[in-house]
């Protein structure tokens, strides 16, 4: 029986695991966290539909109930290598290497660790970590999640601004690919605090607005028609605090060409999505590292989840921004791989 | 000649098939940056000259790329005029594309003197 490693619990490992796992294929699952899923735990609701974010995770928490998995949390991976490389002599009857984890030997390594939020204080004109009232979209997220949106004082915000891309499409953050998945979170952030607060203004400005999936659209069009949800078209170039604590933006309307400036409670900064620490040190270490940090895969058409090197495979936002969707097919796509491999 | 109360106005519209393309592919050839704008308007936004006049560095590199060169540096259009830019360079600062707006600037006054 072929020894299968999956590193990382997230939705894409957890469902390779679980379809491989349903094959009667043992695989053992390495998570360097407390917990799995911890990128889905910290949410709300989830855009298309405002899942909600728990009962979702329970779903995919579940699937780990097989003798199958063996789940070992805590267990950061610091080491993955060919072991003729790591100097052992052993390869199994067909050639293919044997990838060494930590200290361990296995025939088949799923990389599944995913992403990391990008760290807004690198946008120091946009006053993160400097002005009180400047968020990250995963803090909004979490005062969602706990309904209660409140600015620095405590008060309920009358006014929410969302920036979108902070840290994508961004020459100065070394960042010039599109996180994919922030255009349509803040629609959905939008609807949520106007949901909470009805009386709070809310304000989007954006570059583009990509409402590329399913239902996105939609959401969009309901955050104008049924929220009152305002675009802007524009960047929002520096934010500066004033003496009550709120936050002074600056943006061009572009639409109308003229410069604007505003007040608001809070400003939402919509992080992007980068390659995790994992992700990097680890394809690096095996030779996959692609662009930007992230995994790279044989091809994006036709062997998305197989890698150069035999017997490891890539799945879910290690290769790219992804959503949850994504992450889940791409892990059931990957299980599939393995298993035809075998 | 203007018996009848009337006159036959000059189109509006921007003609992309007549027009100079020479100048706009001196510009790229100088600040080849000048092609990745995403047209965001954080320069716009953060432009010391934009806050106090109609000066707005987004449409002025906008007008010469569609080859509407009269426009510019003229007092017809207060806006595009590349006398206002005092050459700060916040906009650079800003650009998330990382476009030598600065440059740019200067290159398009240059180009538009020898014009």
């Amino acid at each position: 029986m072929k020894k299968i490693a999956i590193l990382g619990a997230g939705p894409a490992g957890i469902e390779a695991a679980a379809v491989l796992a349903a094959n009667n294929c043992p695989v053992t699952l390495f998570e360097k966290g407390q917990q799995p899923l911890c990128n889905i735990t910290d949410k709300a609701f989830l855009f298309p539909n405002f899942a909600d974010a728990d009962e979702v995770a329970a779903a995919l928490r579940a699937k780990l109930d097989n003798p199958n998995i063996t789940l070992r949390c805590n267990t950061e991976v610091t080491q993955l290598m060919p072991s003729f490389i790591a100097g052992f002599q052993e390869e199994n009857l067909t050639g293919t290497p044997v990838w060494k984890v930590n200290e361990e030997l296995y025939d088949v390594v799923l990389l599944a660790t995913g992403y990391t939020p990008f760290d807004a204080h690198r946008k120091e004109e946009l006053g993160y970590g400097i002005y009180a009232g400047v968020h990250t979209s995963l803090e909004m997220e979490k005062m969602i999640r706990e309904k209660k949106i409140v600015n620095s004082v405590g008060e309920n915000p009358k006014r929410v601004v969302f920036l979108q891309c902070v840290g994508s499409r961004d020459e100065k953050s070394g960042n010039h690919y599109c996180s994919k998945l922030c255009c349509v979170t803040a629609v959905k952030q939008a609807i949520e605090v106007k949901k909470l607060l009805p009386e709070c203004e809310t304000y989007v400005f954006y570059m583009d607005l990509r409402m590329w999936g399913q239902h996105f659209e939609e959401m969009y069009r309901t955050a104008q028609q049924d929220y009152g949800v305002t675009f802007v078209r524009g960047r929002i170039s520096e934010a500066g605090g004033t003496f009550d604590d709120r936050v002074q933006i600056k943006a061009e309307d572009t639409l109308l060409g003229r410069p604007l400036k505003m007040t608001s409670d809070l400003l939402v900064l919509m992080v992007g999505m980068e390659a995790s620490k994992g992700t990097r040190q680890l394809s690096e270490m095996c030779h996959i590292c692609g662009e930007y940090g992230f995994a790279q895969s044989l091809d994006p058409h036709l062997n998305d989840c197989r890698t150069q090197g035999r017997g490891l495979f890539v799945a879910g936002s290690c290769k790219r921004p992804m959503t949850l969707t994504d992450a889940i097919n791409d892990g059931r796509a990957a299980a599939c791989e393995i298993l035809t491999s075998l | 000649m203007n018996k009848f109360g009337f006159k036959i106005s000059t189109p509006r519209s921007i003609d992309l098939d007549n027009g100079d393309r020479r100048l706009y592919d001196e510009l790229v050839a100088t600040v080849p940056s000048y092609r990745y704008c995403i047209g965001c308007g954080g320069c716009t936004a953060t432009c010391s000259a934009g806050q106090f006049t109609d000066f707005n560095i987004r449409k002025t590199h906008f007008l010469f790329s569609r080859r509407q060169y009269d426009k510019l540096s003229t007092e017809l259009l207060p806006e595009a005029d590349l006398n206002k830019c005092m050459l700060c360079g916040k906009c650079s600062l800003v650009c998330p594309r990382g476009v030598n707006t600065r440059g740019l600037i200067v290159e398009m006054r240059m180009l538009l003197n020898n014009k």
